[in-house]
């Protein structure tokens, strides 16, 4: 292995003399402290100039002297994928959090992320003479209620022949599950575990097609205005302040998904421990089970080391697309992608490249590219399929949606759910702006086949005509505003109440109370069926005043109804009220 | 003051205002120094050659100065003889009094391991009904008061600190103007209170680069009173916008691109790494806090700035304070204040009505600036705004008002004998199953 010695230090940027080959992104681990209380720091090259490499520690340098040795590894940042990743809090580089002991993260404490000594029940699905290629399933085991499979290794490549399997029982991860034979009949052992480069994709799939399944949010404002498909891409821009953290929460609570991974990128702490709390209590509203039986978290703070907060969107992302290859469906949440440009923009720095826009490296928006890239719904080599759906947060500095890390993002999601600091302001949340978020999926002609099997062939042509009201809404509240209340038509009013009673009704959600916060699709379609029966309908009204009145009254019923168990008496209840206030002052036609 | 086996280097090779290079040996990262009795940092090693960062500020010094390393980072000596007592940036006393005894531990030290925090749920009553209405505190939350700099914040702070019910405020002072300083000094020695604060405090007199080390000090001092005596600790930050403005001064000085409004490009990582300090432990490690409320001035109410953006998305919301024309008075602002944490205490650990008779409130609040708009406009009020216009003017004065000093169930009471003043229940917009219960 090559070695070298600590030549300079600015922050954690360490310049190393070396005696040997190295590689781009090589890890290496740096000793500090001399000899006595020696600590290792994890580092990672990210630039070779002649006999200098720069590498950067994933940790405080604080104490390193020039001459501490280093050592370098051979191989890039990797995971170890296996069975025992669910219910885990992992930081960037994928050390369980858990184990570490301590009240404080000392550094240079690493672990192994899995549980060696865990017996698995083990079930073979290969059979001797079979013909396997990297990603095919030799087996499963049964992870929190989810068949984890166990594949041959994404880094093996060629065709192998099954020469032994284990049979069903008990084992434990670093058992021989079965031993391929290759081409040229040399014996390959596999266990149940096995590494991979985190900024390498996984590619062991045989088709990406556009995504066309919805992934049900139990969001309104998502699932009916704007809907996300399973193996789509959405992002999530908004100030501080507009909920961009609650309505992730609310996502990752809710979704669809039978394996969801949020990645906590250089956020707030007390974020992650609210997770850590309520994930364990919470139960999945699809399964009944506890929320955290499915979920795995990569926590890496903003008070944690800048240099792995990069790592940890990539850690994250690989673990996801290991799910995906066994077929299941993988959310995948980072908050926020903005921190982890911001490491990135640290780093350059450091290395005094030529910034670009705001002092970030130039390649910005490639980088952010070819991470969204690694999303996808795919069809597998054994004709099944999984998902890997990525929404990310992005915090733009000053709320300004023109700096590069959102304009890096938008042209590659392709869901934009604009944050609004004017409806935050007025507590309309979820605070996203219906006019000016889009999905993409919603324009894809196999997107609408798919939801007119699953609702009906009439739910897109509503939502646009809800969309169409509510640019209505917007553009006559312009006009009051310069012409006042009685300088425009009384159904100017009307139609304007219309698009407030959308708002209030179907885009605005109580993300706190316990029934509104999840709407099943069948509900979203009543609700949705509901006020556009009110918005369709023409009323008698004498003036403005008796307009606002009406319609707030309208509002309130329901939002009782959105408050109440759905179908349940109570339910009925304000929907027979409501039926009668709509017929004191609708006009039938 | 060297002692034997240290080495003093004589031959400084270079100097910048804030910093000086040597060649030196065996020098460790972050390492102190003494440049002539001046202390310094090591900020950038390259072969044998050392920079430092000098706090005072390089005036005066020459290229033959006396350079001695000290083999350590910065650090503080802690124990209970920290109550009561005022320091400067370096932890050196400056009230007169004796040196502290105790354990020296390193400032600035390690981040607290997520998996060992607890989250926030006790709740912090200041009496003021902006607050503690429309954004509560809990104990291990980070928050500043972003405010222009003629607002009363340090008296606002002030007055939450010695309301609070908290074992010990550790008051850090980053440019602190001397008045500012002495009118700190006098409210905690008036209030009889001086033993359970401990004061870091650079003030203008001083020179601006050794603000850096005041929220490590502050923080090392509140982890641990937090951390081994298992107390709730407070920490005050006044004011960060002067630290960063300190860390954009040494960033300049060692020819670092700067990123937004010529702030480092680590301005994010900085701060979280301050205000990350604010944490709850479970009673399994004793149970303390560590909440830090924090002062962030801004340049003519523009949060777009770098330092109160970063510190927007990173600390648990934001504080505001308005003059209220309509009332005379200094409001705390309801439309862009913000507790991030309120949700774990507003109807759990105060009244069931609290959260949403808090939303309805601010509702009523923004149609009253609405209609106060149309006002302004020349435009015909309905009876609606009228009303609303009342209820804005009364709710400010009784409730949003910093002279306010009541408890949660009186600020309901107070809010819910509004709404009945004013409107009706479909105005107000609240669930109905508490419209019943408290509607007066």
């Amino acid at each position: 292995m090559t070695t070298g010695k600590v030549k300079g230090i600015i922050s954690n940027l360490v310049t190393v003399v070396v005696d040997g080959p190295v590689s781009q992104n090589e890890i290496a681990y740096i000793s500090v402290g001399g000899a006595k209380e020696s600590t290792k720091l994890m580092a990672e090259v990210i630039k070779v100039t002649g006999e200098n490499v720069f590498v950067q520690v994933f940790e405080s340098t604080r104490g390193l002297k020039v001459g501490d040795t280093v050592e370098f590894q051979g191989h890039m940042l990797e995971v170890t994928l296996g069975p025992g990743l669910l219910s885990r809090n992992y930081d960037g580089l994928q050390n369980d959090l858990d184990k570490l002991t301590g009240v404080f993260l000392q550094r240079g404490e690493y672990n192994f992320p899995l549980d060696k000594e865990k017996l698995w029940h083990f079930k073979p699905l290969a059979q001797v003479g079979d013909r396997v290629e990297a990603a095919a399933w030799l087996g499963e085991v049964d992870e929190n209620h989810q068949p984890h499979k166990i594949m041959v290794p994404f880094a093996m490549e060629g065709a192998y022949t099954v020469k032994s399997i284990a049979k069903e029982g008990e084992y434990k991860i670093e058992d021989v599950m079965a031993v391929l034979t290759d081409a040229d009949g040399i014996d390959h052992q596999v266990t149940m575990i096995q590494k991979w480069p985190v900024k390498k994709a996984i590619l062991a799939y045989k088709s990406k097609p556009r995504p066309f399944k919805l992934l049900e949010t139990g969001m309104r404002t998502i699932d009916t205005a704007n809907p996300i498909c399973e193996g789509g891409t959405g992002f999530i821009p908004g100030p501080f302040g507009t909920g961009k953290t609650v309505l992730q929460h609310s996502i990752s609570k809710q979704a669809e998904a039978d394996i969801v991974i949020i990645a906590a990128c250089g956020e707030r702490a007390n974020e992650v421990v609210e997770t850590f709390t309520e994930f364990p209590e919470l139960e999945d509203p699809h399964t009944g089970r506890k929320l955290m039986e499915r979920t795995i978290i990569i926590a890496n703070t903003s008070n944690m080391p800048v240099a792995s907060r990069e790592a940890s969107v990539y850690t994250s992302m690989t673990i996801a697309e290991y799910y995906r290859s066994m077929g299941l469906r993988v959310l995948l949440m980072a908050d926020s992608t903005s921190r982890w440009a911001q490491a990135l923009r640290e780093m350059s720095n450091r290395m005094e490249e030529l910034p670009g826009q705001d002092a970030f490296p130039m390649d910005l928006s490639a980088i952010i590219g070819a991470f969204y890239a690694r999303a996808g719904y795919v069809y597998l080599n054994n004709g099944k399929t999984g998902s890997v759906t990525f929404l990310g947060t992005v915090s733009p500095a000053g709320g300004n949606l023109k700096e590069p890390v959102t304009e890096g993002t938008k042209k590659v999601a392709r869901c934009f759910y604009a944050l609004e600091q004017a409806r935050a302001d007025h507590k309309r949340y979820p605070a996203v702006n219906p006019i000016d978020s889009y999905s993409k999926y919603i324009e894809y002609p196999e997107f609408a086949e798919y939801i007119s099997g699953l609702i009906d062939d009439q739910w897109i042509p509503t939502v646009n005509e809800m969309k169409t009201y509510l640019q209505r809404g917007k553009e006559i509240q312009e006009q009051i505003n310069i012409l006042g209340d009685d300088g425009v038509p009384v159904d100017y009013h009307e139609n304007f109440w219309k698009s407030e009673v959308i708002d209030f009704v179907i885009l605005q959600q109580d993300a706190f109370d316990k029934v509104d916060s999840v709407t099943p699709l069948a509900r979203q379609r009543y609700m949705l069926n509901i006020v556009m029966g009110i918005c369709r309908s023409d009323y008698n009204f004498d003036n403005f005043l008796d307009v606002a009145d009406y319609f707030k009254r309208v509002i309130n019923l329901c939002k009782q109804m959105n408050y109440s168990e759905f179908e349940s008496s109570e339910f009925k209840g304000f929907e027979e009220k409501l039926k009668a206030l709509l017929d004191e002052k609708q006009i039938k036609g | 003051m060297a002692k034997a086996f240290q080495k003093i280097y004589t031959q400084i090779t270079a100097i910048t205002k804030a910093t000086c290079s040597l060649k030196a040996e065996g020098v460790g990262n972050e390492e102190l120094a003494t440049v002539n009795g001046k202390l310094a940092q090591v900020v950038k090693i390259m072969g044998d050659e050392v920079t430092l960062q000098v706090f005072q500020g390089t005036e005066g010094i020459p290229t033959n100065a006396e350079v001695v390393f000290l083999g350590k980072a910065p650090s503080l000596k802690v124990s209970d003889q920290l109550a009561g007592r005022f320091f400067n940036a370096y932890g050196d006393p400056i009230d007169g009094g004796p040196a502290v005894e105790g354990k020296e531990i390193e400032i600035g030290g390690p981040s607290v391991n997520p998996v060992r925090r607890k989250q926030p749920s006790e709740l912090i009553a200041t009496g003021i009904a902006g607050i503690d209405l429309n954004n509560t505190l809990v104990s291990g939350q980070k928050i500043p008061f972003f405010a222009d700099p003629d607002q009363p914040y340090n008296q606002v702070m002030a007055n939450v600190a010695l309301r609070a019910d908290v074992d010990k405020i550790i008051l850090g002072g980053m440019g602190l103007t001397n008045d500012d300083y002495l009118y700190f000094k006098n409210v905690f020695a008036n209030a009889g209170v001086l033993d359970r604060i401990v004061s870091f405090v650079n003030t203008t007199e001083n020179p601006a680069v050794e603000r850096l080390l005041i929220p490590d000090m502050a923080l090392a001092a509140a982890e641990y009173f937090a951390v081994e005596k298992h107390q709730k600790v407070l920490v005050l930050l006044t004011d960060m916008t002067l630290y960063a403005d300190a860390l954009a001064i040494v960033s300049n000085r060692m020819d670092q691109i700067p990123s937004k409004d010529s702030m480092p490009g680590s301005l994010y990582s900085d701060l979280a790494k301050i205000y990350e300090k604010a944490v709850q432990f479970p009673e399994e490690a004793g149970g303390g806090s560590i909440t830090i409320i924090a002062v962030t001035t801004l340049s003519g109410g523009d949060i777009t700035h770098a330092i109160p953006d970063n510190t927007g998305y990173i600390t648990e919301g934001q504080l505001y304070l308005r003059r209220d024309a309509e009332i005379g008075k200094v409001i705390v602002d309801p439309f862009r204040s913000l507790s991030r944490l309120k949700q774990l205490v507003a109807g759990k650990k105060t009244r069931e009505d609290h959260p949403q008779v808090m939303n309805a409130a601010i509702r009523l609040y923004a149609d009253a600036a609405n209609a106060k708009t149309k006002l302004e406009n020349g435009f015909d009020l309905t009876d609606y705004d009228n009303r609303c216009l009342e209820f804005a003017k009364e709710y400010s004065d009784k409730i949003l008002a910093i002279d306010v000093n009541i408890n949660t169930v009186e600020m309901l009471d107070i809010a819910w004998s509004l709404f009945a003043k004013y409107f009706k229940p479909e105005e107000v917009n609240i669930k109905q199953a508490l419209v019943d219960k408290y509607w007066k």
